[in-house]
């Protein structure tokens, strides 16, 4: 049982809670997650660690409410309980050896992102921060990125704050007039397709993190695989960050579709039952 | 009066009835079945079938107390050499096995050894379940007492996964006095037995209860522990655990390597398997992990994985399942049982076909094209190889497929231990002694092995676990 010992609404829908997992804490890097189980009904559904402090063995967990299970994860308090957290799971990035690094991050794909931006920083490197949203109430982490970044954008797609539009239109400028010698992208797949898609002709090695669905997160259901470069990879054990020029984002996509329904039958049960 | 030719008959649910729950087929034998049962064995003073049993329980002796009205002894019997009788005796290929060798059986059928084991075992279970249930609460703060007193002098083992192999190194090492964590990475412990092996099968309570007994007797064991990430070999070796034992199975799950095969309605067997089981989607939507099965449902494979999956989907309302495998009956490796019962409830069988590329349809498998298969020449395996006949592909509609084709190692602790020696396959290097390459390291089962059955795991933990004694009596 793992306790929750902050909450903090970022946004509308988004949410950051820290839980104290002193075993999680103590080896996760970034790019790692975790697979927790709200309760002995739950599913097992992957999260990435936003942050994690050795010292205190307190993991934070930034996530949002796009389905049931992260609805559940939302409503509860600080003092409830998650029943299993399991991790770090998955490779972490390397952060040593980069010049100057573009992070890009979408939606709540920002939090992901965090972890990632610090460790970049803190590795010595440049990094250019790029963040997007659908409106300006959306944006999230915009102090915690500027500490840890040498230059922060900020766009939104109605233009109520930063600049008018997707983070593709900065990135653009950038790799226009800068020597780049990493991408990272982390947000809804459109986004790291179309980011993907840019760098390509630069020939910019590019980093996405990919949000396939998981059961165990071990490498023993295949039930997280992609293709990429036209291997058959696992997200959980393989990843879940690879090389964006190489991944089928339009197989993952569709194998990210493939509960849509049933999703939809557990949220209307809840309303039912509210 | 004359010998019984057959067997005693199980009675069970009928194939109309069960296919729409998951409660277990079979309902075991009462006392007068298993008694009736238990006179058709010979005592034959060779007992063949002692030797072929991969722990060697002595058979003819627990049928002797068992006639004689002691199932106390019959008990204490099995579980001299086995200690998860009421598993084995639902889950073990008998007869490719004991039952295989039974003298009985030259003219006859062999005596029902597995249902006997089982009746024992489960009748020593509900004994237990009764006793247990007034006493361990009025016990259990004394006992928590005592072991923690106790743990501070016993000496640290640390056992890594929690399927038959790892539970019975666990029980094996504390019965000697040892201080035995388990690691496990899932939730819930039981390895395969737990996520792969259905209810309807092996009811998770007869599971349940093992384990209780397992932590009875000291034993602690921690969930949500994946060796190699959450924790490495090193690191519990400087936690001070002076041996370990890796029993963490063949979880990797292989894939056809054919075209579409990751359109959606695609699975694994394990996904499919540990999304029913572990996560008990049928259940759903009491329980939040969903499992989509449709109406056409072919499963690829013919050992007891597939027979699961597609007495599962079955289960699940799919109108139609067709198991299809490469080769013929005679080499389908499932246990008989599980054939049979597939056949009962309806399982159509498409044998000497091989898939060879899926077809989709707005993301999802739509159809599935086979090529017809003709027998050779016999392979390594003494089975003989499955040859395509060419021209012969033909399509059948799907809208889910199941690949039970086999599991591999799962590479993640190998990968993440420094100087653990593995096959090229992936399987963890021992000796005679089930000790690996790294000093205090021993290994047994599916990891071993590569995916191989319930009572070798055991039999391997329990060997490892008296290496283990051995090995630290020496280390002192
Ligand atoms: C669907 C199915 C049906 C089967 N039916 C039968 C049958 O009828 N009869 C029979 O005899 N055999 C059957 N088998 C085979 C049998 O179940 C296995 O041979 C047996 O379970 C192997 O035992 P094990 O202890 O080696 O590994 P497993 O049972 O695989 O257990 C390994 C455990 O280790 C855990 N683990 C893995 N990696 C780590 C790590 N890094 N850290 C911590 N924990 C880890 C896993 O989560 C798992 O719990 C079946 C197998 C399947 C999949
Ligand atoms: S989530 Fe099961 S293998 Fe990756």
């Amino acid at each position: 049982m793992f306790e929750i010992l902050e909450k903090e609404v970022l946004a509308p829908g988004i949410k950051k809670i820290t839980v104290k997992a002193p075993l999680i804490a103590q080896k996760t890097k970034p790019g790692n997650f975790i697979i927790l189980r709200v309760n002995d009904e739950g599913e097992r559904i992957p999260l990435t660690v936003a942050d994690y402090e050795r010292e205190t063995g307190i993991i934070t967990i930034i996530f949002q409410e796009v389905g049931y299970t992260t609805e559940l994860l939302g409503s509860l308090e600080v003092g409830d309980y998650i029943k299993d957290i399991v991790g770090p799971l998955g490779h972490h990035l390397e952060l040593e050896g980069y010049q100057r690094v573009v992070c890009l991050g979408g939606g709540s794909g920002t939090a992901l992102l965090y972890p990632k931006v610090k460790g970049f920083y803190e590795a010595g490197a440049e990094v250019i921060a790029i963040t997007g949203a659908r409106t300006k109430e959306l944006i999230i982490l915009e102090e915690e990125l500027a500490e840890v970044s040498n230059k922060l954008y900020i766009t939104t797609d109605d233009g109520t704050y930063g600049h008018h539009g997707f983070v593709t239109d900065i990135l653009k400028d950038v790799l226009e007039t800068e020597e780049v010698d990493l991408v990272v992208a982390i947000g809804p797949v459109p986004m790291m397709k179309a980011v993907s898609e840019m760098t390509r002709p630069y020939e910019i090695k590019t980093i996405v993190s990919l949000n396939s669905l998981m059961v165990d997160g071990t490498g023993m259901c295949g039930g997280c695989r992609v293709t990429v470069g036209g291997e058959t990879k696992f997200t959980c054990v393989d990843g879940p960050a690879f090389d964006g020029h190489q991944v089928d984002f339009d197989e993952l996509m569709n194998r990210l579709t493939y509960y849509q329904e049933e999703e939809h039958q557990c949220r209307l049960a809840k309303e039912v039952n509210k | 009066m004359a010998i019984q030719k057959e067997k005693t008959p199980m009675r069970s649910q009928s194939p109309e009835e069960r296919i729409k729950n998951f409660d277990e087929v079979p309902f075991g034998y009462n006392k007068e079945e298993a008694l009736r049962e238990a006179e058709r064995c010979l005592q034959c003073p060779k007992s063949p079938c002692v030797d072929g049993c991969p722990v060697q329980v002595p058979i003819p002796q627990f049928i002797k107390a068992l006639r004689d009205g002691s199932v106390e002894e019959a008990n204490e019997i099995i579980k001299s050499k086995n200690n998860l009788p009421a598993i084995c005796g639902r889950v073990c290929p008998q007869e490719s096995q004991c039952e295989k060798v039974c003298v009985m059986g030259n003219k006859k059928e062999p005596v029902a050894i597995g249902r006997l084991e089982r009746y024992v075992a489960d009748t020593m279970l509900e004994r237990e379940k009764n006793i247990s249930a007034d006493t361990a609460e009025k016990n259990k703060g004394a006992a928590d007492m005592a072991l923690e007193v106790k743990k501070e002098k016993k000496r640290k083992v640390a056992v890594i996964g929690s399927g038959p192999a790892g539970l019975t190194a666990a029980a094996d090492l504390a019965k000697e006095g040892f201080a035995v964590t388990i690691f496990e990475a899932l939730h819930e412990t039981g390895g395969v037995l737990r996520y792969g092996i259905p209810e309807f099968r092996l009811p998770k309570k007869i599971l349940d209860q093992e384990v209780d007994y397992i932590k009875g007797l000291g034993v602690e064991i921690r969930v949500n522990h994946l060796v190699g990430k959450s924790v490495t070999i090193d690191e519990l070796f400087a936690d001070g655990y002076e041996a370990i034992f890796i029993g963490t199975g063949a979880g990797l799950p292989r894939f056809m390597n054919i075209p579409g095969e990751n359109l959606n309605g695609v699975y694994s067997a394990n996904e499919f398997l540990t999304r029913v089981n572990l996560m008990k989607a049928y259940k759903f939507p009491e329980y939040k992990t969903p499992v989509k099965v449709g109406e056409k449902v072919a499963v690829v494979g013919a050992g007891n994985v597939a027979m699961d999956a597609a007495r599962t989907a079955k289960r699940l309302g799919s109108e139609e399942v067709v198991i299809v495998y490469r080769r013929s009956e005679k080499e389908m490796p499932a246990r008989d049982e599980e054939i049979e019962h597939a056949k009962e409830e309806g399982i159509i069988f498409k044998l000497l076909n091989n898939p060879v590329r899926l077809y989709g349809k707005n993301g999802r498998v739509a159809r599935m094209e086979c090529v017809k298969m003709r027998l050779g020449e016999e392979d390594a395996s003494g089975r003989r190889r499955p040859i395509p006949i060419e021209g012969s592909n033909w399509i059948m509609d799907v809208d889910t497929v199941i690949v039970a084709i086999g599991q591999t190692p799962n590479p993640l602790l190998p990968k993440n231990t420094p100087n653990l020696a593995t096959e090229s396959w992936g399987g963890i290097i021992v000796d005679e002694k089930m000790a690996t390459s790294r000093k205090g390291v021993f290994a047994g089962g599916d990891i071993v092995t590569g995916a191989a059955t319930v009572i070798e795991a055991m039999g391997a933990g329990k060997k490892a676990a008296q290496s283990i004694k051995e090995y630290l009596e020496k280390e002192k």
